[in-house]
């Protein structure tokens, strides 16, 4: 086939997992909103009896945020981008149509049902990885049928050469295939035990230190394949495609990719420094998690550049502002993360406030901006009209940048704090302080974080407004944008 | 060589499946066994304790508390000996816990009893002036789950030969016979309380989930 007429994509795929990542979203944030304000005002754990503490909502939070908003929105730039650069419409194989149909229930389904398993009190105890094992099974199936989708899609391409973003989504989908299913091996009880108890309980196949090994290569990489990799897929796409701008190096790419593909997986040791596994895990891990500077740097600075001589765009498009701060929280996130698996600095850092500060500014600053950015994109060319308002877009960008400013800024004096004081001796050689002094001393902090999350949260309510409002309000476009998306 | 891996995703995915291969296999795979095994001597939980395990899980306290004393002085002199990878032999799944906003637990059982636990639970800030932690009263009317402890401790019996006795075995007869030794165990932890509920729940033969609780914060040790 070559003719030069567009093809015509089909995006009712793209759009259901649009609206579920904007659902999981606000769910998601809502509760990581709640659970930051318990810590400031514990008076909040007592809202719905025993399914309303911290300890009950927090892996809620965490896995809403992961599986159900970071997955949705991974599966729903796929069905988008994944057409495009592949030059071929999904509605060509019936077969890929169905499979992605039955894919979008089934998640809805299960991501609710295990939802309720975990608020019910139904969980394995590691993190982000608490579901029981029935709903393994379904998170399982459900990433087989993306999968086979994917790979499907790629067989019957038109484009022969797969665009960078394909290897990344590629590398997702494997990468969380092989971590998902070895960590969350485990033995149901019921059917061991001859019928006796819950159906739900399992017990872990590993046991102590190899269970810890195990849970932190995963835990580990569950966020460099759920939110390094496809996120910077989306951003090798979408970047280019708004700004009109190619991809400033190919070599730096490929360096990156294969790079990251290959240093990540050791760093997982780095989460149990100090513990009881090997000395040379974790000097290992140590090691690899600053040499990890390399490849992450690597995109981020490749990403940088690709707007070079393009800087004016940043002042007039508000999604490039997204998207170039994604970048930047990327790299502080990615020059942070080494700096805390030191092993010196980890002495302070670990079990401190200074980890979540860690992640947030990697997840809010980095992972749903570009989740963001993405879907903003996307919507003048699904839905065929043009955005909302830039307007709100531009408050939206300056309120969660702040937000997230406010995150990590009081999260790293918290942790910083209180590592000190934990290990602060008077001039006899005694702790100065009891456990409890590192605590109140936190108030603050934790006010100014449960702020900073309510701030984060309106945004996110913003963003989702604008995009409703884009759907059954927006002009409509007689033609695709080819570039910059078009807002009112 | 890039170039084709782009034209060929099949061996594209292959490369990337083994890149990424490999920090598991060397990290991980070499010091299985050796990391497996307990120290000389230990006993596996009771099937009170595992019990208590659980409600541990359920209510999530690894989400505030770490089990996990580094081998440094200030946290020795805070906690106690630093741990020691045998004595996690037989937790599955490990519970060492990444954030402390609340203390290390990993040897509560060393200077916590079990009428402080109790007050503690019902209302933490009366105890510790200024605690953020939540009151669990829910623990005190909730029954624990005695049976579904019991079928875990036949599997790990059974599948990863977990020392226990004989009297251990997966039919109902065995569990019907087993279940006077958890009561009894239970009796002992309540006998140091005052809650009501907890006092009518042991005289109708049913062990509330804090009574579980306490048991397993007793064995951390």
């Amino acid at each position: 086939m070559q003719s030069n007429a567009a093809l015509e994509y089909d995006y009712s795929l793209a759009k259901k997992f649009t609206f579920l990542t904007i659902l999981f979203g606000i769910l998601g944030m809502l509760i990581g909103t709640t659970i930051a304000a318990q810590l400031a005002f514990p008076e909040l754990n007592y809202l719905l009896g025993e399914y309303g503490t911290f300890s009950r909502l927090r892996p809620v939070h965490t896995n809403t945020v992961i599986f159900g908003f970071t997955v949705s929105g991974v599966f729903a730039t796929w069905f988008y981008f994944g057409q495009r650069v592949l030059k071929v419409s999904i509605a060509e194989s019936k077969f890929l149509m169905v499979l992605g149909n039955i894919q979008f229930w089934l998640y809805f389904v299960g991501a609710l049902a295990a939802t309720i398993s975990l608020i019910l009190g139904y969980s394995t105890s590691k993190e982000y990885a608490q579901y029981e094992w029935p709903f393994d099974i379904v998170v399982v199936i459900i990433w087989v049928l993306w999968g086979v989708n994917m790979m499907g899609l790629i067989g019957i391409r038109r484009e022969k050469a797969l665009y960078i973003s394909v290897w990344y989504y590629l590398a997702c989908f494997l990468g969380i295939a092989m971590l998902y299913l070895f960590n969350n091996m485990e033995i149901p009880t019921y059917f061991v035990a001859g019928g006796l108890g819950d159906p739900l309980h399992s017990v872990s196949m590993y046991a102590g230190t190899n269970d810890a090994l195990v849970q932190w290569w995963y835990g580990h990489n569950a966020v460099a394949f759920g939110f390094t990799v496809p996120i910077v897929g989306m951003i090798y796409y979408f970047l280019p495609k708004e700004s009109g701008q190619a991809i400033y190096s190919y070599k730096l790419s490929l360096l990156s990719f294969w790079g990251l593909m290959f240093v990540y997986l050791w760093a997982g040791s780095h989460h149990l420094l100090w513990s009881t596994v090997p000395d040379w895990m974790q000097t290992m891990g140590s090691a690899f998690s600053v040499v990890l500077i390399l490849p992450s740097w690597g995109s981020a600075i490749n990403m940088l550049l690709t707007m070079k001589g393009e800087w004016n765009q940043l002042t007039d498009n508000p999604l490039i502002k997204f998207m170039v701060l994604a970048s930047t929280f990327y790299m502080l996130s990615t020059i942070e993360g080494p700096i805390q698996a030191i092993k010196s600095v980890n002495a302070i850092a670990h079990f401190t406030d200074w980890i979540p500060g860690h992640v947030h500014d990697g997840v809010l600053g980095w992972v749903v901006f570009m989740i963001m950015a993405s879907i903003f994109h996307m919507a003048p060319r699904m839905f065929k009209r043009e955005i909302y308002s830039k307007k709100l877009m531009e408050s939206q960008f300056w309120l969660q940048t702040t937000a997230v400013v406010l995150y990590f800024t009081s999260m790293w004096i918290a942790g910083i704090t209180q590592g000190m004081m934990w290990r602060a001796v008077d001039e006899y050689g005694n702790l100065m302080y009891s456990f409890i002094d590192t605590v109140t001393v936190l108030h603050p902090y934790y006010a100014i974080r449960a702020l900073s999350g309510v701030m984060y949260f309106i945004g996110f309510l913003m963003f989702a407004y604008n995009i409703y409002k884009t759907m059954t309000s927006g002009r409509e476009l007689t033609e695709e944008p080819q570039f910059r998306s078009p807002m009112a | 060589m890039f170039h084709w891996l782009e034209n060929n995703p099949f061996f594209m995915a292959a490369g990337i499946s083994i890149v990424i291969s490999f920090a598991g296999l060397i990290e991980i795979v070499p010091n299985f066994a050796k990391a497996g095994r307990p120290l000389v001597d230990m006993q596996p939980r009771t099937v009170l304790q595992l019990a208590g395990k659980m409600i541990y899980m359920k209510d999530n306290c690894i989400a505030c508390h770490s089990q996990m004393i580094r081998p440094f002085k200030s946290e020795t002199d805070r906690y106690g000996d630093y741990s020691l990878s045998g004595e996690y032999a037989y937790d599955r799944p490990f519970l060492w816990g990444s954030k402390r906003t609340g203390p290390d637990l990993h040897r509560i059982g060393n200077y916590r009893t079990t009428d402080w636990h109790e007050a503690h639970m019902l209302n933490p800030p009366k105890i510790v002036p200024g605690s953020i932690m939540p009151a669990y009263d829910h623990q005190f009317s909730n029954i624990a789950d005695i049976e579904t402890a019991y079928a875990e401790a036949v599997t790990v019996k059974k599948v990863f030969h977990t020392p226990y006795g004989p009297e251990i075995k997966g039919t109902q007869e065995a569990w019907d016979a087993y279940r006077p030794t958890v009561l009894a165990e239970a009796k002992i932890i309540a006998a140091d309380m005052k809650d009501e509920r907890v006092k009518s729940a042991i005289a109708e033969g049913n062990v509330p989930e804090v009574v579980a609780l306490i048991a397993y914060l007793n064995s951390l040790k």
